[in-house]
């Protein structure tokens, strides 16, 4: 035991501030806004949003702003370099974002590995969820079932990531494994392998951890979507005599349409973002790297702060297309609904 | 995996009665809906339980064979623990210290943007003034903005000031020792604004309208409205937002690698990431850190489900 509670004091002390310095603020808002006659609403909109207005602004507005100025900036941002950085990192063979196709073990690179995530992780994570929340509708356990699948959601990317290195975990062969997934290799007759260390299959089961994370989400929010179509319209497909897989396809699948590209829109934005798996389990090594991964690494570790920049203006890009596919839908759903 | 697969594509097909789209109960009596339903669920918790296991088991034990083995041969030892908590920092151990920080950084974390978001929602539904539809679809749209974008400037804002052609606008932070936490607080809190508000938004404006104006006619101001009848009404989503918000900071890794700086300040998650970087082969400390940082947002998320459950449902199907 050599924990020492009193050097914990002065943060449990910056904790108590905090709170303090939360309360005080709200009072005061509070208080100023009951001042004011209820008539004006033009100021009181203003105190009310004036904290949450200023911090957007100085947090998120101004820093995004500035961050695509420094994407067309050198490393340490003195001076403008134009396309550069862009450049770097849609033609360069060094920079690791390309994929190279002759190399062995093949080099999926940064960028086509992104896109791998992005592509697989929504859609088998739907998949799965999917599949679940059909299979355990109205089952006897089913608010249990929901929830073993739920969890892993509440589990840090980084606590994720550990318990499934603990299952890739490799041994030699003819030593006793410890992982889980090497001992069933070797119980099906198999040689063990270094999951993670063996490209480029190895992306692939870094994959699996995030499908492990999302599908909970998926099959809760596919869940209440299906729990919410009309009885009568399966009723009267009942009636039609349609089989379960017809029912599947043309009255399950069309009625929970809506929530079937949520899900997938949100899930493909949350993989863009990828980052802590990736870091915890390989570093990016071996070939597994990501944008996410590549933007901190050159911004806060590297200090190539125009190559960091560009990274992240190329996140934000690969979001748009996502969002406007979105709004396009929602708006052709509204446009039908009003008609 | 892969005979999971086939009797996915297979299971709809066999003896289902035609319920898939859930009205009548009998379905589960499927076999292989079961068999599917049951191989998912198993995939999805034996990692975790595997994980839980080794934490308790002795160290030669663990590093010598499988956890499965500990059923046949238990042997529980508490040792893990004790060293990964109370240890000294470098034998991977003082989790105690980072338990409290990631405390530290969550609580502010999540009060802070709650009352902001609340206050700013109530003025976007219920006050009445020019350009209120165009500032929410601001802050609605300010929501695809990765806060990887935010992040380098963020931090020379922090600590280097601003400054304009040569001219120091506003000065470095300049803060070190605990209150090195408040620019983690800052940051956690500009980063949660822009859902926070949508989603309390959503709530807040589903509200009577009638119930609003009532208050009004009486006479009573808007930030009375707010605290005794808005306020009361939306408890379940200021949950449900809360319950978001604490997984998200109590699980974040990359705001606290770039804000919190070294070890007296980082969270959980930094020095379990650097636990899997560096100790990569001792299980033991590796599976006990990881249930420590996992017991209590596991804790929070079990006990309170439902709230996290409908703020989900009214964040992504509404939208």
């Amino acid at each position: 035991m050599n924990f020492d509670f009193t050097a914990e004091a002065p943060k449990l002390m910056m904790l108590l501030y905090g709170v303090i310095a939360f309360a005080a603020v709200v009072g005061l808002l509070l208080l100023v806004l009951d001042v004011l006659p209820a008539r004006k609403d033009r100021w009181i909109a203003l105190g009310l949003l004036a904290p949450a207005g200023l911090l957007l602004l100085v947090g998120l507005i101004v820093p995004a702003i500035r961050t695509m100025v420094l994407a067309f900036m050198n490393a340490d941002s003195s001076e403008f370099v134009g396309l550069e950085n862009f450049g770097w990192m849609f033609t360069d063979k060094n920079s690791g974002m390309l994929p190279d196709f002759s190399s062995d073990p093949v080099q999926y690179g940064v960028l086509l590995s992104t896109l791998l995530w992005v592509l697989l992780v929504p859609t088998v994570s739907t998949a799965v969820g999917l599949v679940y929340a059909v299979m355990v509708d109205r089952a006897r356990f089913e608010s249990f079932a929901k929830s073993l699948v739920f969890m892993p959601m509440a589990i840090s990317f980084v606590g994720a990531g550990i318990i499934w290195k603990f299952v890739y975990e490799y041994r030699q062969e003819g030593t006793e494994q410890i992982g889980l997934l090497n001992q069933f290799v070797v119980a099906l007759g198999g040689t063990p392998q270094q999951w993670l260390l063996d490209g480029p299959w190895n992306t692939l089961f870094l994959i699996v951890v995030l499908v492990w994370i999302q599908a909970g989400f998926a099959m809760v929010v596919l869940s209440a979507a299906i729990k919410a179509i009309p009885a009568d319209i399966v009723e009267a497909a009942r009636i039609d005599g349609v089989t379960a897989w017809q029912m599947f396809w043309r009255v399950t699948i069309p009625s929970i349409r809506p929530a079937l590209v949520v899900v997938l829109v949100t899930i493909s934005i949350g993989t863009l973002k990828v980052f802590d798996i990736v870091r915890t389990m390989t570093g990016g090594q071996f070939g597994t790297s990501v944008v996410a991964n590549e933007m901190y690494t050159y911004s806060f570790r590297a200090d190539e702060k125009g190559k960091g920049a560009a990274l992240a203006v190329l996140l934000f890009l690969f979001v748009i297309p996502i969002v406007i596919y979105q709004v396009r839908l929602m708006r052709r759903r509204r446009l039908e609904g009003a008609r | 995996m892969s005979t999971g697969t086939e009797t996915i594509v297979a299971a709809p097909d066999a003896e289902v009665p035609p319920t898939v789209g859930g009205r009548v109960r009998k379905k589960l009596t499927s076999r292989t809906a079961s068999a599917v339903s049951l191989v998912i669920a198993l995939l999805w918790t034996v990692p975790t339980i595997g994980v839980l296991v080794s934490s308790i088991r002795p160290e030669n034990e663990i590093k010598s064979n499988g956890w499965w083995n500990f059923f046949a041969n238990p042997q529980f030892t508490l040792e893990n623990y004790e060293q990964v908590l109370f240890g000294s920092r470098s034998a991977s151990g003082g989790l105690a210290g980072y338990f409290i920080n990631s405390l530290v950084i969550t609580i502010p974390s999540v009060l802070f943007p709650l009352a902001f978001c609340a206050l700013a929602a109530y003025a976007l539904a219920w006050t009445r003034f020019r350009g209120r539809d165009w500032v929410y679809i601001g802050i609605f749209a300010l929501q695809i903005v990765p806060l990887q974008m935010a992040l380098i400037p963020l931090l020379s804002f922090f600590n280097y000031g601003v400054s304009l052609g040569g001219v120091q606008l506003l000065p470095a932070w300049d803060l070190d020792g605990p209150a090195k936490f408040i620019t983690v607080w800052f940051a956690h809190t500009c980063f949660a604004l822009p859902l926070g508000i949508f989603l309390l938004h959503n709530f807040m404006a589903e509200l009577p309208g009638d119930l609003v104006e009532a208050a009004k006619v009486d006479g009573a101001s808007h930030s009375k409205i707010f605290r005794s009848v808005v306020l009361p009404l939306i408890v379940p989503a200021l949950a449900s937002f809360a319950i978001f918000q604490f997984l998200w900071v109590w699980n974040d890794l990359l705001v606290a690698l770039i804000f919190a700086g070294g070890p007296k300040n980082a969270p959980l998650t930094v020095r379990l990431a650097e636990l899997a970087g560096n100790r990569g082969n001792e299980w033991q400390r590796l599976t006990a850190a990881a249930f420590v940082s996992i017991i209590v947002p596991l804790t929070v998320f079990l006990s309170l489900q439902r709230y996290f459950v409908r703020g989900l449902l009214a964040g992504s199907v509404k939208g």
